[in-house]
């Protein structure tokens, strides 16, 4: 379980988190959404332990996120990290000095699945294929926590398609829990247990899919776009 | 395959509309065995615990049942399906009277209509 307490984070006079209070149970899909700026990033960094909150309090399964949470977390960034010289095959083996649940062969298993071949080097690779190289790499952990930023972004349908198979394939719905902040929402949707909405650096809902659904009549966009509309309309407007 | 989801209805409850679609138009037959939880999940790339709560209704329903180590399988009791088939019949009749109503149409004039209809196919 992660529990963050009154979580607030400041970079210099701007307020990106203010007041959070979260808890995330183990084996959910959950979706952490909001418009640019809303504070995803950061949350997600928060909780991974890369930065800490400047006050409140991070636990994940008890214990304080600090770096060394890293043990428990598979975070996964935004950006492309990786040495382009790598093969897809060095880069797991890379993976495995650096991370001690690291699985070489279901990241391999994954690789396959997702149809990326092993022997290539990551700059031949296409942006798509990188991008299912990194998914595998990520899943390749035995982590109780997958942080993902931005898993879609940039891609095309059908990448998206894999890595949303990917992460259905290769996690468990019982033990594991994913956290993954996304624009497509519409995509994501039909993966998605919950959804987060934070808007202004604050937590506007946190809901089940099927409860939107079953007692709004709409589906994850229209609800999040009507709650968005609302909180600005009520003045809602700390951090802009 | 993904498939594309109505925005206004539980995404679980579209799931079992779909299975037992299959099983009425017979592309699923009965005691034939489901794909389990997981593979289905992913051939529509939904969440895992959706579909397991759609494998949970359709055996509350009676229309699937699950065999020890074995998996899901359609049930094999044919007064159970033909229950189906007519759940499902009246279903699609009460949505229809309930548009015709809304528009101002009678139930008389439409049964003319569908009979006049069938006639013209046929001649």
């Amino acid at each position: 379980m992660i529990v963050l307490e009154n979580v607030d984070k400041n970079y210099g006079k701007h307020q990106a988190l203010s007041g959070l209070n979260l808890t995330i149970p183990l084996g959910k899909i959950i979706g952490l959404v909001g418009e640019n700026g809303s504070g995803k990033s950061t949350l997600l960094k928060i909780i991974a332990g890369l930065t800490t909150p400047s006050s409140g309090s991070v636990q994940i399964d008890e214990l304080k996120a600090t770096r060394r949470i890293a043990s428990k977390i598979a975070y996964m960034p935004d950006a492309d990290m990786f040495y382009p010289f790598f093969s897809v095959e060095r880069l797991f083996r890379f993976y495995e000095t650096q991370f001690e649940d690291f699985n070489y062969s279901k990241a391999c298993i994954v690789a396959q699945y997702l149809n990326v071949p092993l022997d290539a080097k990551l700059k031949n690779l296409s942006k798509g294929n990188r991008g299912r190289a990194k998914m595998a790499a990520t899943l390749g952990r035995e982590a109780s926590y997958y942080l993902l930023d931005e898993p879609f972004s940039g891609f095309d349908p059908l990448v998206r398609e894999d890595i949303i198979k990917g992460m259905i394939q290769f996690t468990d719905p019982e033990t594991q829990t994913v956290l993954m902040s996304t624009h497509e929402i519409k995509e994501a949707e039909p993966l998605l247990d919950a959804i987060i909405l934070l808007n202004h650096g604050k937590i506007l809902a946190f809901e089940e899919v099927e409860t939107i659904r079953d007692q709004y009549g709409v589906d994850a966009v229209t609800w999040m776009t009507k709650l968005i509309k609302e909180g600005d309309l009520s003045g809602n407007k700390t951090n802009r | 395959m993904s498939i594309d989801f109505l925005p206004d209805k539980p995404i679980y409850q579209q799931l079992i509309d779909r299975i037992t679609g299959e099983i009425i138009r017979g592309n699923v037959k009965p005691g034939e065995k489901l794909p389990s939880v997981r593979e289905y999940a992913v051939e529509v790339g939904v969440n895992a615990n959706t579909m397991q709560r759609v494998y949970k209704e359709l055996e509350m329903m009676g229309i699937s049942e699950t065999k020890r180590g074995q998996g899901t399988f359609v049930t094999d009791n044919e007064a159970r399906l033909q229950q189906l088939r007519d759940e499902v019949k009246e279903g699609l009749v009460q949505s229809f009277l309930t548009s015709i109503e809304a528009l101002g149409f009678s139930k008389k004039e439409m049964i003319e209509y569908i009979q006049t209809r069938e006639r013209g196919e046929e001649g």
